[in-house]
């Protein structure tokens, strides 16, 4: 019997979870059967189940709440928001009965009459006091079809629920979770999907990564010997092994939606709470990533959300003086882009509030005001992610107790990721998180010292700079700790030799210093040797080691060797020049220093057409290329080239110029909505700062020209939303330009 | 419990080590391996000796040498390791020599003796009297443990 209980607790937890969002749709469209009868269903499962089991205090519960459904389905009550805030209850005191039957095996100690006699209560159709919702009135009896009311217990359904474009929720359980809901729930997907252990799962996982790594060493030794009739068939291993990776990977992906599920519950709980009209709106919810990362990013989701409906959208009345609809939307987005999910979190409501967390800076002396005022609001706004900031005037339950953002970016810069924000007071938020596929597998830097050799994430490498003698890359010592001046800029810099253990050089070698990029922090790694980049299959250090930090883990190589895997924040906080506190002073005073230099941008100098020069802020730039024009072609009048497994447009600097047709061009690849896109240009030059305003500032394809080196330089907009519509054409000719005349490129 | 198993459980896996004989349970014994290439773990108590591919797994080497305060190996002694697992995870277990695998019985067994170094007390779960010498049983849990606390930097 025992045996039973945790099929029963996962298979319970599952359903709750559907039951959670199709509670909130019938709230919306009370009269839709087919939800009722399905939410009908799960409880009549749980309650019956709980019976065969043994689990009185859940069976009641469960019975109560099935008779009150079974009453909304035989149309003798209406799903008012007062019954269906009783089910809401219900449900909560049935996730309770089941966390502890998971930790203690047990049913809790506790007493539930109140709420059984208040359901009971609501059965005989009384207005009962529902202790939260009190005030909300019953809806208007809605008239409901004949045909649909004589619905079957259990009808054959589909796996999909009619639901609402807004809350279109992929129910990805459902096959699974119907099946067991009686032998006539069955449906014809339900065989299509099994359920296996997360064991197993992992237990394949990991003999994929070491048959990966078995493939790698054979690869390498089959270079050696240059033995062609192995090749062949190595050819073949090789492409089945990488296919099947991709498959296992595959079996680690779910969609985003599963972390999703429980707000919508959560938004009807905060609008009902705070008096405030909120519409969720999800979508891109079958975007997949994996269950690793997926956990890691299911607290900051929600916290968010429920930031976004507590501060970001405002009451009905306010809503209405602003001149926005009543409704407040919170919009979530997900999406691939290159090797990352994309989410985004956005809201109408009221936005930033620009003066508040300025007076909450003052306040906490993150910054003096003469500071603040040369502070761009997007910078001042960066402010909501220092630690224990809160601008709520009062602490609601739901959110503004300053533990929030800080707590968000460290969880999501703890799995690799980014998140930015973009604020405009009074018309609302949007948050941009950008996460990678997977945890299990990343691209590395190999580094060496002696014969060591060590990997560091390619997420955390920002460059690579060669140290010389002499000169402008020199490292230069203060009281024996290195540093090294970059572009004006002093880098700390850690020696990985020093900080490990090894002895001193003898001699003094040629060295390099991977430039490394925790949060806003950076800092340089003296390294003896730089190896290549190789995908690496991350695993755990061993358990002797404790504590410690500056490993992250360790991975076999091609050849077969072991090596370990640096952590980078680690490094910082062992290296003991910079401890935690430090860190974060070093955060501010770079915020403020950046602040202050706001319009220091780094610029990609390069040459077309004629000698003058021309740049594109480098922030745009994804990667310098060169193509062979032969390899130009043209798909829909649009000159292209194939790039990786993709169409990549190619823009000419000026269409009316003549391409010769063979010879090599350096592209500037970069990164437009649509994917990526290059611009054939004549020379690559230099890489340089700018600081200050442009000179002339226009608009469109060109940001503006500015006197860069000494030179008159146009500088040239790659992120314009219009350009990109252009067939051919990418800049407007010189005469143009006092005459623009950008129609032809929106 | 089948007698099959339960005699299994009573299996040692015996291994020289100084010229001492020292036996582990057999049932948690994977591999019994060669000289091996070792990559050092930089910062590591100085008992890990550092970690090795085994088959695509890393194993983490431990030098139970440290371990016990015995002096390096002499040069001319062969080098072997006994790969253990616990809890699921690998470590090799760095040794002079391998011998037969034992099967003991409860006649032969005793705590260890109250006058044994604590270092080596520590580590052992009894002893076993053979005929012609003494058996130390290493309680692979414990030895792990001290190797993981020996925290004397190299």
């Amino acid at each position: 019997m025992d045996d039973l209980i945790p099929e029963f607790l996962t298979e319970t937890n599952e359903s709750l979870a559907e039951l959670d969002i199709s509670l909130v749709q019938l709230e919306q469209n009370p009269g839709d059967k087919d939800l009722l009868s399905q939410i009908f269903r799960v409880m009549h499962t749980i309650k019956g189940t709980s019976g065969f089991l043994n689990l009185p205090r859940l069976g009641s519960v469960a019975h109560k709440a099935e008779d009150l459904l079974g009453l909304f389905r035989d149309d003798k009550l209406q799903p008012t928001p007062i019954n269906i805030s009783l089910i809401f209850e219900a449900l909560d005191c049935i996730k309770v009965v089941l966390a502890s039957l998971e930790s203690t095996g047990k049913e809790p100690e506790g007493d539930d009459s109140d709420l059984i006699s208040r359901l009971a209560a609501a059965c005989q159709g009384e207005e009962t006091a529902s202790s939260a919702h009190a005030e909300s009135a019953a809806l208007p009896e809605t008239e409901i079809n004949e045909a649909s009311a004589t619905i079957e217990p259990i009808p054959s359904i589909a796996p999909e629920t009619p639901m609402s474009p807004q809350q279109s929720v992929t129910p990805s359980n459902n096959a699974v979770s119907t099946a067991n809901n009686g032998a006539a729930g069955e449906s014809s997907s339900a065989a299509q999907s099994l359920r296996v252990s997360v064991d197993v799962l992992e237990g394949l996982m990991t003999l994929v990564s070491e048959l990966v790594l078995t493939r790698n060493q054979i690869l390498q030794i089959s270079r050696l010997q240059k033995d062609n009739e192995l090749s062949g068939s190595l050819q073949r291993l090789n492409h089945i092994v990488s296919d099947l990776q991709e498959g296992v990977m595959k079996t680690r992906m779910q969609p985003v939606g599963n972390a999703w599920s429980k707000l919508p519950r959560i938004i009807r709980d905060i609008s009902n709470d705070l008096g405030k009209k909120i519409e969720l709106e999800m979508l891109g919810q079958e975007t997949e990533l994996d269950r690793q990362v997926l956990e890691m990013i299911k607290d900051p989701l929600t916290h968010m959300v429920r930031n976004s409906a507590d501060h970001g959208i405002e009451k009905p009345a306010d809503r209405l003086a602003a001149g926005k609809p009543e409704t407040g939307y919170i919009r979530l987005n997900s999406y691939h882009e290159g090797g990352h999910i994309l989410i985004e979190i956005s809201d109408d409501g009221q936005g930033l509030p620009l003066e508040k967390i300025k007076k909450k800076i003052l306040q906490n002396n993150l910054a003096t005001e003469s500071e603040l005022a040369m502070m761009s609001p997007q910078k001042i706004q960066q402010y909501i992610f220092a630690a224990g900031f809160s601008t709520a005037e009062k602490i609601t339950s739901v959110s503004g107790r300053g533990v929030g953002m800080d707590v968000v970016r460290t969880n999501i810069e703890k799995i690799g990721g980014s998140i930015e924000m973009n604020s405009v007071e009074g018309q609302g938020t949007t948050f941009t998180i950008k996460i990678p596929l997977t945890l299990a597998i990343v691209s590395s830097l190999i580094v060496g010292i002696e014969d060591e050799r060590f990997a560091i994430p390619q997420l955390d490498v920002t460059e690579l700079v060669r140290a010389t003698e002499t000169g402008a890359n020199r490292i230069e010592m203060v009281n024996e700790t290195p540093i090294l001046r970059l572009r004006g800029r002093i880098l700390p810099l850690i020696c990985l030799r020093t900080l490990l253990g090894f002895p001193p050089q003898k001699v003094e070698k040629p060295r390099y210093i991977a430039v490394i990029r925790v949060g806003s922090y950076s800092f340089g790694i003296i390294v003896e040797q730089v190896f290549d980049t190789e995908e690496i299959v991350v695993k755990p250090v061993t358990s002797l080691l404790g504590e410690q930090s500056i490993f992250s883990g360790n991975t076999i190589l091609g050849d077969g060797q072991v090596i370990v895997i640096l952590d980078s924040a680690g490094l910082l906080k062992a290296s003991g020049v910079i401890d935690k506190a430090a860190l974060g002073r070093d955060r501010k005073v770079e915020a403020i220093a950046e602040g202050g230099n706001k319009d220091e941008v780094p610029l990609l100098l390069f040459n077309a057409i004629d000698d003058n020069l021309k740049a594109v802020p480098l922030q745009h730039v994804a990667r310098l290329e060169e193509i062979d024009l032969a390899d130009i072609e043209f798909a829909g009048g649009k000159r292209v080239v194939q790039y990786g497994d993709a169409l990549m447009p190619i823009h000419l600097y000026d269409p009316r110029a003549d391409l010769p047709s063979t010879g090599k061009r350096p592209v500037i690849v970069f990164k437009t909505k649509e994917g990526l896109s290059g611009l054939v240009v004549d020379r690559i030059l230099d890489i340089t700062t700018h600081k200050g305003e442009y000179q002339i500032k226009s608009e469109g394809t060109l940001e503006g020209s500015a006197i860069v080196q000494g030179k008159t330089t146009d500088i040239i907009n790659l992120s314009f939303d219009g350009w990109k519509s252009t067939r051919s054409g990418f800049v407007p000719q010189p005469d143009t330009l006092t005459q623009p005349d950008y129609g032809s490129l929106q | 419990m089948t007698q099959a198993v339960q005699s299994a459980s009573h299996q040692l896996l015996t291994f020289m080590l100084s010229d001492q004989l020292f036996g582990v349970p057999v049932l948690q014994v994977n591999d019994v391996l060669g000289p091996q290439k070792i990559t050092q773990i930089p910062l590591a108590p100085a008992a890990v000796a550092g970690a090795m591919n085994l088959r695509g797994r890393i194993v983490t080497a431990i030098d139970v040498r440290k371990c016990l305060n015995q002096p390096e190996r002499e040069a001319g002694l062969t080098d072997m390791s006994v790969v253990v697992d616990q809890d699921g995870e690998l470590f090799s277990l760095m040794i002079d020599t391998v011998g037969d695998v034992l099967p003991l019985s409860q006649e032969t067994y005793e705590d260890a003796p109250a006058t044994l170094d604590p270092e080596w007390r520590s580590v052992s779960s009894g002893i076993h009297k053979l005929e012609d010498k003494i058996l130390v049983i290493l309680d692979i849990e414990q030895l792990l443990r001290k190797a993981g606390e020996n925290c004397s930097p190299k």
